[in-house]
């Protein structure tokens, strides 16, 4: 078992021509990820690696192909107006990778999502993966396999070094989601660990955030009042300035409620077992299964 | 993106906003000659620098002539408030004020929305106001798919002063600071103080806005205000080269795929005990070219004692990150000690490139982090 993604997914990929779309595309192909069409504007009718029909709009390659999960591969720019179509297309699940998304484009997509109860992964984030059955987006399949450990994180390549060494240590996981390091961001950790706890496969959950905003202060509400399962996290930023942009949009302290110290005090409070480091992971995680 | 208070008054008094005139100096004559020319009896000189608490810092002055103006400027250009040196004032008349009010709008991380705060009490720092009088702050979100209406500014107008007169003017105002923050690609746009003169016009005495960089590629008119000048030189360079870097005051420079991963190896370089000298994230697609510039800016800064890489390949490639280690040492000396952790895509590749130098690589972040904290103490490699 997993969340948001597996067997039953029927992947379309928008921008699969492009530069990162067709390289990501053959990983997930190879991966064994189910992908039914991929879409780029002015390229209806072809195919791509003469497998994966290729259509100019979501609609079509929806109507054709059955697709109920999107990935967005396009340029920035373009983003808000990829994730507007998959939804207008009626796909009740987007994940976008693409990075550096106006974020005054997040707060129209926002309220037109929710309105059609549309779930969005990303932006700026690495994609969904459940080991073994289905991997959305650019997580590397290698580092992850199969096993009860339930991942959420805002970071990218963090996520990886957090995963492989659970996996290192023959700790496996149901899905690792990578929400995304931007301000405003589709799914949210709360969305995640909700579906965690309602996941019979997951026994444990790894919540990783960082500096900016105050999303890990309310998962760690959450965890305190509605999680059964245990959770283990981990803040980055305990030495990141205050007032300066680490990298991630998101990532900055603006007043105390984003700091580190903070966050980490409100996982303590609710009971959420805190990782010094990332190599803490393990040995933290493995009593709790 | 940052920029000047003379820009976003610049880019309000465009949306229509009442904006006094002023005058941007950047030497103490032309603040003279500016003052000369507004012909009022009292000017303030302000520094337009990318930092908070110009006042405190002695960076705005109230001059009554134009030798004052003079005297006043030629103290404040060249100050280094936070570390940024002053290399522009702007001077404005002094403005009488009946009344002073803060109005601003933000991108709200909890609502996904545009959320607008206004408050009676502007002047002063607003997060002063938000921790000792939160009940002084009135707040509105806004679909950002309809923009402010007309009903909701009337209704914070209304908060904010009682003659119906000054209500429509703020009304007015806060719609035309909207319009502003959406044309500008904002985050924030504030005016503090918004002020009420003797006369009962209502005015924006200073204003701020804050630009999101990710809307700076579709905006090149505004991408055109940047100040270069007003930046850290080291840090203006990496974002040349496509690079995020920030300065920080330890010595173990750090160099980093990934923007969690690096302020992770940050943190761990702490937990063993030493400091590190900045955060530097090379990006996804490595290509070796931005890996030598990389180095060239971290070996720039003095204080760096030890140099860490620290590489998890997913789409970054550990072999370009190999190879531009070689290339830098090949292009310039690189006078400091090298601990390289590299594990993940191409990882074969890029070992067999850095042995053929002479070079090791690690795969445990933690003992490479540890071996670097040691070396920037003066410790000899384990």
């Amino acid at each position: 078992m997993s969340i948001f993604v597996d067997k039953s997914t029927r992947l379309l990929v928008q921008g699969i021509t492009g530069r990162d779309g067709s390289f990501h595309t053959r990983q997930m192909i190879a991966y064994g990820t189910p992908v039914v069409a991929g879409v780029t504007p002015g390229k209806g009718g072809q195919k791509f690696e003469e497998r994966v029909p290729i259509f100019d709009t979501v609609a079509e390659a929806v109507a054709a192909t059955g697709a109920n999960t999107s990935v967005i591969y396009v340029p920035a720019r373009f983003a808000a107006d990829a994730v507007f179509e998959a939804a207008d297309a009626g796909v009740k699940l987007v994940v976008c990778i693409s990075e550096g998304v106006p974020v005054l484009d997040m707060t129209r997509v926002w309220p037109f999502l929710a309105e059609r109860g549309v779930r969005l992964i990303g932006p700026n984030c690495p994609g969904i993966i459940s080991p073994g059955a289905a991997k959305v987006g650019i997580i590397p399949g290698n580092i992850c396999a199969s096993g009860p450990v339930g991942v959420v994180s805002r970071s990218g390549t963090l996520t990886y070094e957090v995963v492989f060494q659970l996996t290192r240590a023959g700790l496996g996981q149901t899905t690792c989601v990578g929400i995304g390091g931007d301000p405003i961001i589709g799914t949210n950790f709360i969305d995640c660990l909700d579906a965690f706890e309602a996941d019979p496969a997951t026994r444990a959950v790894v919540m990783i955030g960082e500096i900016g905003g105050t999303d890990e202060q309310s998962a760690a509400e959450f965890v305190k009042q509605k999680m059964k399962k245990p959770v283990v996290g981990f803040i980055a930023g305990q030495t990141a300035p205050p007032g300066r942009r680490m990298g991630h949009a998101g990532a900055i302290i603006s007043g105390s409620s984003g700091t580190a110290t903070e966050k980490i005090a409100a996982f303590e409070r609710a009971g959420i077992a805190v990782m010094k480091r990332p190599a803490d992971v393990v040995s933290l995680v493995k009593p709790k299964l | 993106m940052n920029i000047h208070e003379y820009q976003a008054r610049e880019l309000l008094a465009r949306a229509g906003i009442a904006v006094p005139p002023g005058i941007v100096a950047t030497t103490a004559a032309e603040a003279k000659r500016a003052m000369e020319r507004l012909g009022v009896p009292k000017v303030v000189v302000k520094a337009q620098v990318h930092a908070g608490g110009r006042g405190k810092a002695g960076g705005v002055k109230l001059a009554a002539t134009p030798e004052q103006a003079e005297r006043f400027a030629s103290q404040i250009l060249g100050m280094k408030i936070k570390g940024l040196t002053v290399t522009k004032v702007l001077v404005v008349p002094a403005t009488d004020i009946a009344s002073e009010a803060y109005v601003g709008v933000i991108v709200d991380r909890v609502t996904h929305s545009p959320v607008f705060m206004v408050s009676p009490a502007g002047g002063i720092d607003i997060e002063e106001v938000a921790a000792k009088t939160p009940e002084k702050i009135f707040k509105t979100t806004v679909d950002a798919r309809y923009g402010l209406l007309p009903h909701q500014a009337m209704a914070l107008a209304f908060r904010l002063y009682r003659d119906l007169g000054q209500v429509r003017q703020a009304a007015d105002i806060l719609q035309k600071l909207y319009r502003a923050f959406v044309d500008a690609g904002a985050s924030l746009a504030e005016i503090n103080p918004l002020v009420v003169t003797p006369k009962g016009e209502v005015v924006a005495l200073d204003a701020k806005i804050a630009v999101d960089d990710n809307e700076l590629e579709r905006r090149p008119a505004i991408e055109a205000l940047r100040d270069v000048a007003a930046e850290n030189p080291m840090e203006v360079q990496a974002r040349e080269a496509n690079l995020t870097y920030i300065k920080l005051d330890g010595n173990v420079g750090c160099c980093v795929n990934g923007a969690g991963l690096a302020m992770a190896t940050m943190d761990l370089v702490k937990y063993y005990g030493g400091d590190p000298a900045n955060f530097l994230d090379i990006g996804g697609s490595s290509n070796p070219e931005k890996v030598v510039t990389a180095l060239k800016i971290i070996t720039a800064d003095a204080n760096v004692k030890a140099i860490l890489f620290n590489i998890f390949g997913g789409i970054t490639r550990c072999d370009d990150v190999a190879n531009g280690i070689v290339a830098a040492t090949k292009q310039f000396k690189v006078d400091r000690p090298l601990v390289i952790r590299l594990t993940g895509t191409n990882e074969a590749e890029a070992v067999k490139i850095l042995e053929g130098v002479g070079m090791r690589a690690l795969t445990d972040m933690d003992a490479a982090v540890e071996q670097a904290v040691k070396l920037a103490k003066g410790g000899a490699a384990a």
